[in-house]
């Protein structure tokens, strides 16, 4: 199911400045992911990953709306979360490489990425794994006394985890600043949400009484319009929010999953024709805040700048055997 | 693993010539496919089973041939489909509920330890929960701390709860069938990293029993017990030590619940002295309770203390660099196995 999107809410703009930035962002995480496909197919990148093509105006719509002392929780495909909330595309290929010089200094890898600097709790490999976390981070937030707000991102398959709901309705009940985002990006690996969410889901976080909206997951302007409301309100006091954006993944569940035989490529083309990067693009140049060298001149930098990490992390050292059992304990 | 051809391998499941070969992930599927045309009552449910055929390709055709009232596509919902289970379980049904990756086992902990496991005595004997939950353990494939741990440890804990995990296609299928017809709740590890290998498997029917031991290779000097994919690596250590004239006995107990406990201790009062291995951390690990069996059982024959290596006791992590470090190797095995022998 696509949760039927709401109206544009009231437009709250950024102007030309911001906008190119934020563009600046989507193309980090696209040419990032471009790029981690590439040092996988030529295996030079330990295990596998999931890409966030296709998805990145969520990711970037929201953290813009974010401060750098907010926090967000991730998942498996949490590339574009790390990125949006400010990680540096050295450290970030270095953990992917399995190097020292990583986020995590190797040990966590593309799925367990986290930046206490940024306000980035971590990546999750288990499904749904952070709902609870990042309201705990409410919770602290609320007994610090501070006006912090936590970003949860999930995936529409979290929906069938239970831990979200027990979460969700606390946050309401003690109206923590938690905003919960659900990438809507139709599949949890090769099922079909139909087949995996019954009802509605907005309808999941209104039974709480938790505010809720579907909004398009394609557009960045509604994304980070609709993601500024409920956070200054969670900011506020307002207690959490539950934003479902509708999306798709470009790619396959993961970058070994090729074949993709559970969806039709016409659905594939549909979506494609909704490219987030491009109706950036498209409405940049329309609205004439920026001229189409502009934006080349950003993909360029952005792609030397990739092309700069990649060679850091591959000349990184790997970590020594001493680093193994460093960190079990605090 | 070349091993398999080598050395003096006793057990059917590994040396049987003339067989046909298919590889683990058939034997499982061939399991579970054999009984559920044998027992209506047989269902299978979990994430991705039935059109993707699992993760891990093992269950492709099984939808085709039972259809989606018994092969079932779940949502992502880990202790709802093992409750499921229990209930569906207690009421005439034998579900198979998979999950995944062991990792995921945690989710559904309430559902197993304290639902299934215990109904059956709770009850006075009036209700069975005649269930298969099927998951997987292994490190190795570079897939970090939330998708490569051997949690068999927890569950071998539960009374009430049996514990299969087998390291052939052949002890594979035998036990998997034996699992689904048990009247208990028992849980099947499969290594992740065994789906591809093949082995002789028979093409008549056959199942093997919970809880006894298998030989896999016969010896004196000392006894390898190893359990899974640990087998091969006991195998491999094993073809090093005959090489210098240790000549050692590898035994798999095949179900750490319940324990083929006389086996190994028979074969630790000839050999004298026992090493066991498997790929749970080693702490509290599943090693702990054969050791102290061996211990026990054997102490009078011993010529040396009962040794065991398992994964080191860290979260299992992402880079290559220091993933290998933390999972035992045959080399170990054999410097383990000589200290015990010199
Ligand atoms: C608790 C748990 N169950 C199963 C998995 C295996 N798994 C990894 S990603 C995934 C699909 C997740 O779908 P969704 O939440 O929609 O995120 P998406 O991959 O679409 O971004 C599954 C089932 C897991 N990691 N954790
Ligand atoms: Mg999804």
């Amino acid at each position: 199911m696509s949760e039927k999107n709401d109206s544009n809410p009231n437009e709250t703009e950024l102007d030309a400045e911001h906008w190119l930035q934020a563009y600046e962002q989507m193309v980090k995480i696209r040419t990032f992911e471009e790029t981690a496909n590439e040092l996988y197919t030529s295996a030079r990148m330990p295990g596998i990953t999931h890409l966030y093509i296709g998805e990145e105006a969520i990711a970037v719509g929201v953290c813009e709306a974010l401060r750098q002392d907010d926090y967000i929780t991730s998942t498996h495909r949490g590339h574009g979360h790390c990125l949006a909330k400010g990680a540096d595309l050295d450290r970030m290929f270095a953990e992917l490489l399995g190097k020292e010089a990583g986020y995590c200094r190797g040990k966590g890898g593309s799925m367990h990425i986290a930046d206490q600097e940024t306000g980035n709790l971590g990546a999750n490999g288990i499904v749904g794994g952070s709902s609870g976390i990042a309201t705990g981070a409410g919770m602290s937030i609320r007994l610090r006394g501070t006006d912090q707000v936590s970003v949860c991102f999930f995936g529409d398959g979290a929906l069938g985890q239970g831990l979200l709901y027990e979460s969700m309705n606390m946050a309401q009940l003690w109206k923590l600043p938690v905003i919960y985002v659900c990438e809507n990006n139709q599949y949890g690996e090769y099922t079909h949400n139909s087949k995996a969410a019954a009802g509605s889901m907005i309808g999941r976080a209104t039974g709480f009484g938790v505010h809720a909206q579907a909004i398009d997951g394609q557009d960045i302007r509604t994304v980070h319009a609709t993601a500024r409301l409920v956070i200054e309100r969670a900011r506020k006091g307002g207690g959490p929010a539950f934003l479902v954006c509708n999306t798709y993944r470009f790619h396959g569940h993961h970058v070994g999953d090729i074949d993709r035989p559970y969806r039709t490529r016409e659905e594939e083309a549909e979506w494609a024709k909704r490219d987030p990067l491009i109706l950036l693009e498209n409405w940049l140049l329309k609205s004439k805040q920026a001229e189409k060298q502009v934006l080349e001149r950003i993909q360029q930098e952005v792609k030397t700048a990739v092309d700069d990490a990649v060679a850091f992390a591959e000349e990184a050292s790997f970590p020594s055997e001493s680093e193994v059992d460093r960190h079990v304990y605090a | 693993m070349s091993t398999l051809e080598n050395g003096a391998i006793s057990s059917p499941a590994i040396h049987a010539p003339g067989e046909r070969q298919i590889t683990f992930g058939q034997a499982i599927l061939e399991a579970i496919s054999e009984e559920m045309a044998r027992d209506e009552s047989v269902f299978v449910i979990g994430e991705d089973v039935a059109a993707a055929g699992s993760v891990f390709k093992v269950l492709v055709g099984l939808l085709d041939e039972f259809g989606p009232e018994r092969v079932i596509d779940s949502p992502i919902s880990e202790a709802g489909i093992a409750g499921i289970g229990v209930g569906a379980a207690i009421t005439g049904m034998r579900p198979i509920v998979d999950i995944m990756f062991g990792d995921f086992t945690t989710l559904v902990m309430d559902q197993l330890v304290n639902q299934a496991a215990k109904t059956h005595y709770m009850s006075g004997g009036k209700l069975t929960v005649p269930m298969v939950l099927r998951t997987t353990l292994g490190a190795s494939r570079r897939s970090a701390a939330q998708h490569s741990q051997s949690l068999h440890a927890l569950f071998s804990h539960i009374p009430g709860l049996k514990v299969a995990l087998p390291a052939t296609p052949y002890d594979a299928k035998g036990l998997m069938k034996s699992a689904i017809r048990d009247d208990n709740p028992v849980v099947v590890f499969e290594d992740k990293m065994l789906y591809q290998e093949k082995g002789p498997v028979p093409e008549e029917e056959y199942t093997l029993p919970l809880g006894q031991a298998d030989v896999k290779r016969t010896g004196e000097d000392i006894t390898i017990i190893a359990t899974s994919s640990m087998v091969y690596v006991g195998l491999e250590a094993a073809e090093k030590l005959a090489s210098i004239g240790i000549s050692a006995e590898l035994i798999d107990p095949r179900t750490t619940n319940p324990l083929d406990s006389d086996t190994l201790i028979q074969s630790a009062q000839k050999t004298s002295r026992a090493l066991v291995l498997d790929e749970g951390y080693r702490q509290y690990g599943v090693t702990g309770e054969i050791a102290s069996v061996i211990a026990d059982g054997a102490f009078y024959y011993l010529d040396a203390p009962v040794k065991r290596i398992g994964a080191m006791n860290v979260p299992v992590p992402f880079s290559p660099a220091m993933e290998d470090l933390t999972i035992p190797d045959a080399d170990y095995v054999v410097e383990t196995a000589k200290t015990l022998c010199g």
